[in-house]
Parts: structure tokens; sequence; C-alpha cells
């Protein structure tokens, strides 16, 4: 065995020089990559927080003018719920897919390297507007015609446009390749009715960027040519309308909200069964809930607009529509709490941020119910209730089992684990902080407190909620700070790992710690839904984790059948190379070229695009299957 | 109606604003439109409370019983399918039907008024402040005010809105929920109070640097006194009748004011400011950001920037002796 070890290695090792890292296509790479790069973008916009609540902590604070207030809170909104919150979980699935799935890496690696070299690029594209003190100011959702060059004539909303245009790029094209990934790289036997719930979650919301990321293009895409080539989508004053920004930019918002939390939940999934020592109660039910969140999310986007004035029977049926996608939810829900009473959990931190994410998802799914009920969401909405459910909502179901994912999982990302008393620690400071913090938002919703104001006078009886709540965020952050400090420390530190230290039961804990460059010496045959967990529950036919192909002639993987996952044929999948690198840099310098309306190296740009593609689908392989 | 017999009724409500610590919550209706939504409101507080408490129960009471270790402990699987079924889909869905069927009384009752109300304004947005028109009795007659909506008690006023710059959202707690004011559209909606006071609200709807500081007062009266202050604002200016006031009035005339502000009654016709015909009469200045008292109007017209930086008003650099008498004229305008 230990020849065929070698002989994978070979193959499949990305030498340690600063061109393997930058030619790398190994998922784990790109994996962690993600992560730690959302990481950072997830204590930018922490920060820019803590400004705002420094702000806010009292009335008439003036210490930020307006202007830096409007580009803090939109830089805020945008780089969490684009640059950390969607992007985060790519981390993970980059990294757990293939190991999840029995396969040696994702259909297309030097497109999965592609996407996260263009979400880097696309995240310091955005972020040079700080330089420039001329960063997008207009909110996330960026009303027209606000954002229109008569009321914002500096390259704020610029930046706004093209970032986020490039940024979809790289999650298109990641959404394809796990779409593919899921259809045809799979472990033989890996039928659908045996994929891990977190493959089934990032499946559905590949689905859903693709149909829900063409209407932000097309948005960002107008917004663009009114702003620089003198359109008039969004002009009213010119025929244009206002009210397509908003429809346009729901269409795609609110699928993306649950594609930034259905992962998360898919989390959960995983997370939950390890730690109360069974399979998830009602695995089809779990799956089906997922999927038809996906569906429905498409229908409930009118439910942001209640308030320009619809028609009520329209407003009747989204109403209808946003109560009916709570069902597939609770459905989640109550799988792990029918997965909790069937078992004797053992309690450990990956498994404190699930209890604790299954109580913020509850509050924050309940506030959800509230703003479907039109009358109500009348008086609820653009208060600050909404910011505190759509808190609720991102950081109790997408932070808090991400956190407790990265506690769940770091042990098979770098072979050590991390330190659980720290981690105690982190989960109470975290959870007391992010209600302290968050909670009395709500009630200032109520009090009729609007969001998006830079300060606000003391006689507007705000002043206790907004000292509690600014309070509140920066005991959350410390917490926060201490996963940051947790990380760091056992990542040098920490107790060595082993390969399967939960004692969990699906394929990625099969590897060692962390799992070498090729993932699997022999290609699993899969024949259970828990694999790893076969000796004790006896299902009628046992994989086989340590017998089977080892593909060792060139970087090999098995495609199988959409379904059953029965073996196809052999997949070549691509070496290492900078080709990647190349198209993300390509692509930044014509997005700058935009930016800066220089048109000759715009011209240029698309040139070399066009020439880089070409390399990129000229045939390597001729007999193989082309990664 | 002269100005002098106003003006202590002006000062009382001036008082009685900045008493207001109270918050503008919806939860404490002053009409019965908002009191209806209050009232939904609260039912979906209790039942949310209800569901909360139920599921932390489900949630806590299996820890009860834990395990310490985790390697090698037995796995068993199956069961659960039931509890999913009743608590994740039968539960839910006939809590959130009751919930949809008893929210559909309360939209009909809040988004039309019952009758075709007597009274219709007009409510424009910009950026930031709100130009609010009146119609008379004569139908070419409109008399045009800003941030400041008079309404008498117990009337259900129709309002129709729409917005001269940007989307703004119209937004008074304690009378109604919102309405945006969107460009190129005009919305239609209603407003009532059953109580007389001062309801305070604000533009909800981010709309760019100032949006902090657009605000709007609404003034519910008896129906005499209503009627009282629309004969108020009807009335043309009064001729200056202080040399002060005359070479404010000048200074008004002559510098940039009127280019952007409209007296009507003189030669100052300009649209893209609030008219000032009755600022005087005016309990805020600059979208309820200040009071209306001299020395903030003073400061306003010196600096308006420094007050409330980006607004479209441009700071003048006025001398003193026109900025005293600029504000002394305006403060005469009741
Ligand atoms: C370029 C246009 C412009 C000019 C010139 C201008 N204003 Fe204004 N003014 C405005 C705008 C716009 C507002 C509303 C600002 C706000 O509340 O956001 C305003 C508000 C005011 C207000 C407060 C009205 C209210 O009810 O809140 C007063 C008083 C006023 N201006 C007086 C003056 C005087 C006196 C001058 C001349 C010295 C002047 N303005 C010149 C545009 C102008
Ligand atoms: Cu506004």
């Amino acid at each position: 065995m230990a020849s065929i070890a070698a002989r994978l290695d070979e193959e499949w090792r990305t030498p340690h020089s600063l061109y393997g890292e930058l030619s790398t296509v190994d998922h784990k790479k790109i994996g962690k990559r993600y992560l730690v790069t959302a990481f950072v973008f997830l204590i930018i916009g922490g920060l820019e927080a803590a400004l705002m609540r420094a702000q806010l902590i009292g009335p008439n604070e003036r210490w930020l003018s307006p202007d830096q207030y409007n580009q803090l809170f939109t830089m805020h909104g945008t780089t969490m719920i684009f640059w950390y919150a969607s992007p985060v979980l790519s981390g993970f699935s980059n990294y757990l897919w293939p190991l999840m799935l029995g396969s040696r890496d994702m259909a297309f690696p030097r497109v999965n390297a592609l996407s996260y070299w263009t979400f880097l690029f696309s995240g310091l594209f955005l972020y040079t507007s700080l330089f420039l003190g001329q960063m997008p100011d207009r909110g996330w959702f960026a009303y027209a015609p606000l954002t229109e060059l008569q009321y914002s004539p500096a390259l704020n909303m610029d930046f706004y446009a093209l970032g986020l245009l490039f940024l979809t790029i790289s999650t298109t094209i990641g959404a394809i390749n796990f779409v593919a990934t899921a259809f045809s790289v799979r472990a033989p036997g890996m039928s659908i009715n045996r994929l891990p719930i977190f493959i089934w979650s990032t499946l559905t919301t590949s689905f859903s960027m693709i149909f829900a990321l063409p209407a932000l293009s097309v948005a960002c895409v107008y917004l663009w040519f009114d702003r620089r080539l003198g359109m008039h989508f969004f002009d009213p004053a010119q025929g244009g309308s206002a009210m397509l920004w908003q429809h346009l930019f729901w269409v795609f918002g609110h699928p993306w909200v649950y594609i930034i939390v259905l992962p998360a939940m898919g989390i959960a999934s995983m997370v939950i069964p390890t730690f109360c020592r069974r399979p998830i109660a009602g695995y089809t039910y779990v799956a089906l809930a997922t999927v038809s969140t996906g569906v429905l999310g498409f229908g409930v986007w009118v439910h942001h607009m209640f308030a320009t004035g619809l028609p009520p029977l329209s407003m009747t049926f989204f109403s209808g529509a946003s109560m009916t996608i709570v069902i597939p939810s609770a459905v989640s829900l109550f799988a792990w709490l029918a997965t909790l009473w069937g078992s004797k959990p053992v309690i450990r931190t990956p498994m404190l941020f699930m209890l604790g994410f299954i109580c913020l998802f509850v509050i924050g799914g309940l506030s959800g119910v509230a703003t479907a009920v039109v009358p109500y969401d009348w008086q609820l909405t653009d208060t600050y209730f909404i910011v505190a459910h759509i808190h609720y909502v991102l950081i109790g179901i997408n932070l808090f089992p991400v956190i407790g994912g990265l506690y769940y999982w770091f042990p098979k990302m770098t072979g050590r684990m991390l330190d659980e008393r720290l981690g105690r620690w982190n989960f109470w400071v975290m959870f007391i902080g992010m209600n302290v913090g968050f909670f009395p938002m709500h009630i200032a919703g109520l009090l009729g407190m609007p969001r998006r104001i830079y300060t606000y006078d003391g006689s507007m009886g705000w002043n206790t909620v907004n000292l509690v709540t600014s309070l509140g965020a920066y005991l959350f952050a410390i917490g926060v700070l201490m996963f940051v400090w947790n990380v760091i420390k056992s990542r040098v530190r920490g107790a060595i790992a082993a390969g399967n230290p939960w004692d969990a039961s699906t394929l990625e804990w099969s590897t060692s710690s962390p799992p070498p460059e090729y993932n699997f010496e022999v290609i699993p045959t899969v024949r259970s839904r828990d694999p790893l967990w076969e000796d004790r529950l006896e299902p009628p036919e046992q994989s086989s984790l340590r017998e089977g192909p080892t593909l060792t002639d060139g970087r090999l993987t098995v495609q199988s059948a959409p379904l059953d996952a029965d073996r196809v044929r052999l997949l070549h999948m691509s070496e290492d190379t900078l080709l990647p690198l190349i198209v993300a840099l390509v692509m930044l310098a014509l997005f700058y070229a935009l930016l800066f309306r220089i048109w000759g190296l715009a011209l240029a740009a698309a040139v070399m695009l066009g020439v880089a593609t070409a390399w990129w689908l000229w045939p390597q392989h001729p007999e193989h299957g082309e990664g | 109606m002269t100005g002098s017999r106003r003006r202590p009724g002006s000062m009382l409500l001036l008082l009685m604003l900045a008493a207001c610590v109270q918050a503008p919550s919806f939860m404490r209706p002053a009409s019965e439109p908002a009191h209806r939504i209050a009232v939904l409101g609260w039912w979906l507080i209790a039942i949310a409370t209800i569901v909360f408490v139920v599921v932390m129960v489900l949630l806590l009471v299996p820890l009860m019983h834990r395990r310490q270790e985790i390697a090698h402990a037995d796995v068993h699987g199956g069961g659960g399918e039931r509890m999913i079924l009743i608590g994740g889909a039968l539960i839910p869905a006939i809590i959130l039907i009751a919930v949809f069927l008893f929210s559909l009384p309360t939209l009909s009752a809040t988004i039309t008024p019952s009758s075709r109300p007597r009274y219709t304004i007009e409510v424009s947005g910009h950026q930031w402040w709100w130009e609010v028109t009146y119609h008379t009795a004569d139908p070419s007659f409109r008399v045009t005010t800003a941030n400041e909506i008079h309404i008498p008690v117990g009337e259900d006023i129709g309002v129709r809105v729409n917005s001269r710059d940007v989307a703004h959202s119209f937004w008074v707690p304690e009378l109604q929920g919102k309405i945006d004011l969107i460009p190129g559209q005009t919305n239609t909606f209603w407003l009532r109070a059953d109580k007389p006071g001062i309801y305070r609200g604000q533009c909800a709807e981010y709309c760019g640097m100032q949006h902090a500081h657009m605000g709007v007062v609404v003034v519910a009266q008896s129906a005499a006194q209503y009627a009282d202050w629309l004969r108020g604002q009807e009335a043309p200016v009064t001729a200056p009748r202080t040399t002060d006031d005359s070479l404010g009035a000048q200074a008004f005339q002559r510098g940039a004011c009127s280019l952007c502000h409209t007296i009507r009654g003189t030669d100052a016709h300009g649209v893209l400011g609030p008219d000032l015909t009755h600022v005087g009469s005016r309990l805020t200045l600059a979208a309820g950001m200040i009071p209306n008292t001299r020395g903030h109007l003073q400061g306003w017209i010196a600096n308006a920037q420094g007050v409330k930086p980006g607004v479209a008003m441009p700071t003048l650099y006025l001398d003193a002796t026109s900025l005293q008498a600029l504000a002394a004229y305006l403060e005469s305008l009741r």
C-alpha cells in the first residue's frame, strides 16, 4: 500500500513553492483560502459595525460625519452579505464536498481556483474605494434612483455595481462547479438518497444561485449603464422605473437569504447527529425541506416591498407565500429536535454552537413571520426591528453554525483540535453578546426607530436601547475575537487530532487529519448513509473503504451516474496551473478599466480574456474527460 | 386671526414638542388604524412567545440526559418522523393559516378608510424635507407648507404621496404604517388621529446623506382649530410692519433666498426649498431638526450647511444686519 500512497502523492502533490501556491487547484487549499479570506472580510465588516455602534451609543453623537456613517453602514452590509456570508460557506463546500462524496477533487478544479481568485480580487476591487474615500454609500440594496449619477456623482456606486458584477462571476462559476460535482463526481454507490444533508443544502443553494444571480447581474449592468453610458433604466424622469431596481434586486435578494443560510443549516444537520450519536431523524424530510425552501425562496421577494403601494391582492399572495416557506424551516427544526429527543447527546463546543443556533434560528424565524403579516409589516419595515431580524437570521443561522462547523472540522483541516475550554468561553460570550446586542434592536424598532440613521435626538426615547445594543455588540465582537485567537493558538499548539476525533459517520472522517492531497488512497464504494457507523448500525450492505480502485496513473477520479452513482468512467482531473490566476488578474484589470473608464485598457483586457479562455478550453487529454 | 393672537398657541405646542421624550412607538397607537395594527402586533408577539417557550423546552429537556464520552459510544438509528410531521408541519401550518386569516381583516380595514375622505392632502418627498399641499374651497388655489401636517381629529384624511427626487417613505408610527414615496409614481394613503396631539414621524426609506433628519410632525387638533389654522395658511403675507421686517423682506428678495423659496404675495417664487409664506407659524425648522425659535432660525440662515451638512441650501455668508433682519422677517411670517 505504501507504494500506492507514494505514487498518488507524486501525482497529486502541489510543490511547496510560490509557484505551487499560486497554481494549485487542490480543493482543500482553495476551501481553506475561502474560509480565511471570508473571515478577514467578517472582521473588516465587524470593524465597520463597531464604528457605527460607537456613534449610536448615545444621542446626537457626531464624531462620524453623515457621509462616513453612510459609507460604513453600506460597506458593513455589502461586505457581510456578499463577501463573508456566502463565500464562507463556499469555503466549507469546497473543502468538504470531495471528501464527503468520496472523490479526489471537484468536477472542475481549475474553475474552482478561478472562482476563488475572482472572489478575492472582487473584494480587493471593492475595497480600493476605501483608499479613494469613495466607498459605496447607498445601502446594500442600493435603491434607485438614489444611486443614479445625478444623486451620486462620485465613484462610490460604480464600485458597488462593478464590484458586485465581478463577484457574481465568481459565485456563478462556483455554483456551476458544485452542480456538476454533485451529479458526476461521487464515489460509486453514493446514490442520491445517501448524500449527506450538507450536500443537499449546498446543491440546492447552487441551483438557487444559478437562477438568482442573473437578476443581480442585470441590475448592476443597468445601473452602470445608467451612470456611465447615459442610459435611463432606473430614471423615472426619462421613462425609466425606480421600481424595476427593487424587483430585480429582491428577485435575486430573497433567494440569496436562503443561499446564505441553507448550507449553514446543512452544517447543523451534520454536527447534531454526530453529537447525538444517531443518524439525523427524518433524513428524507430534511432533504425535501431543503430543496423546497430553495424553490419557494423565489416566490417571496415582494415581502420586501409591502410599503411600495402594491395592490392588496398581490400583497396577500406574497404574504401567504412568505408564510408557506416557514414550514420547511420548521420541518428542519423539528428534525434536529427529534434527533435530540431520540438520543443521549454529548456536549462539546461544536454542539454548543448548534444549540445556540437553534435558539437564534427560532427567534429569527418568528420575527420573520411577523414581517410577513402585511399590515404589521407596514409598521416594521425599515425599522430597527428588521435590523434585529436580519442579524438573528444572519448571525444566528450563518455565523453560529459556521463557527460551530469550524470547531467540528478544524481537526480535519489542520490535524489539530481547537481548545475546548476556550471554545466554551467563546460560545457563551458570543451567545450572550448576541442577545444583549441584538434583542433590544427589536424594541428600538417598536419604539419607532428607523434604520440607517447616523444619529438620533435624545428626545426620541431611544437612548437606553441603543446604549445596551452597543455594549452587547462589543461583547459579541470580543466573542468573535476569542474564536480567532483560538484558531491561531490551536493551529500552533493544539492537541493532535486523530482521523475521526468525534467518531462521526461520514466519509471525510475516514481519511487522515489532515487528509492527503489525493484525499482517498482507495476510492470508496458506499453502501449506506453512514459508512463509518456501519459496524454499529448494521445496514443490510456494508461499504468498502479499504478496497477498491486506486487509480494511480495520473490525476484520476471516478465519474458516476447522476442518481444512483454507478461508476461510469474515469475522469482525468486537471494539473496545477497558473491559468485561473491569470484569467482572474485580467478580469481585475478589466473592471478597473471600466471603473476609471479607460476604454483602451478595457478593450485590451477583453481581448486577453478571449485568448485566455481559448487557452483554457484547448483540449489536453483528448481521450479523457477534461477538468 | 392675527399672528400675535395665535402665538401663545404655537408656543404651547412647541413646549409640548420639547417635552415629548416619549418614543413614537406604534405599539402605543393614537388612531384607529394604528390601533388595529398594534392589536395584531400584540397577538403576534404573544404567539411568538408561546412558540419560543415550547421550542426551548423541547430543546433543553433532552439535554438533561447527557453522556460524557464521544469516542466509540454506541450509535442507534431511526425514529422521530412523527415528531417532525406533527411539530414541523402540522402545527406550524395550523398556526400560520390562523395568523394569515386573522391578518386579512386588519389588512382591509387599514389599507383604505371606511368612507371616502372629505379632505385630501398631498405630500411630496424632497431630499430632505416634506412638501405638504392642501386643497382649498377654490379649486385653483392650494396652500403649500412644509414638514408639518395639520389634521382635524377623528376624521379620515386622504393622502396622495409622490417624490420629487429619490425614494422616501412617509411614516408617523402612532398614526399609521408606512407608505413609500417613489419618484414617477403616486401612491394613495390615509391618515387619521383619534386623539389630539403632536405626532412625530420620519422618513423611513434611506434617501441619502441627511436621511436621519427628514422628520415630519402631524398636529391633530379639533375641527375648529384646524379650520383656523388652514385659514391662517390661506392668507397671503402681511406687509412688513417694522423696519427690521422690511429690511429682511428686501434682503430676501434681493438675495439668493427667493431663487429657492416661495413667499406667496411677494416676488419670491423659488421651488427648490420649502414654501416660507407662513414659516413663522411652524413648530420646527429643517424637517423637524431644530425648534423654530429666533436663535435657531438665525443660525440656520447663517449656516445651513453647518446645521444639516449636505442640504441644498447653501451657506450664504450674510452680514450681521441682514441676518438679523431676515430672521426677524421670517419669524413675522405667521
Ligand atoms: C439653493 C436653494 C436655496 C437657497 C438659495 C436658500 N434656501 Fe433656504 N432652504 C433650501 C432647502 C432645500 C431647504 C430645506 C432643507 C431641509 O430641511 O432639508 C431650505 C430651508 C430653509 C428654511 C427652513 C424651512 C422649514 O420650514 O424647515 C428656511 C427658514 C430657509 N431655508 C431660509 C432661507 C433664506 C433666508 C435664504 C436666503 C438667505 C435661503 N433659505 C436660501 C434651499 C435654499
Ligand atoms: Cu427621505
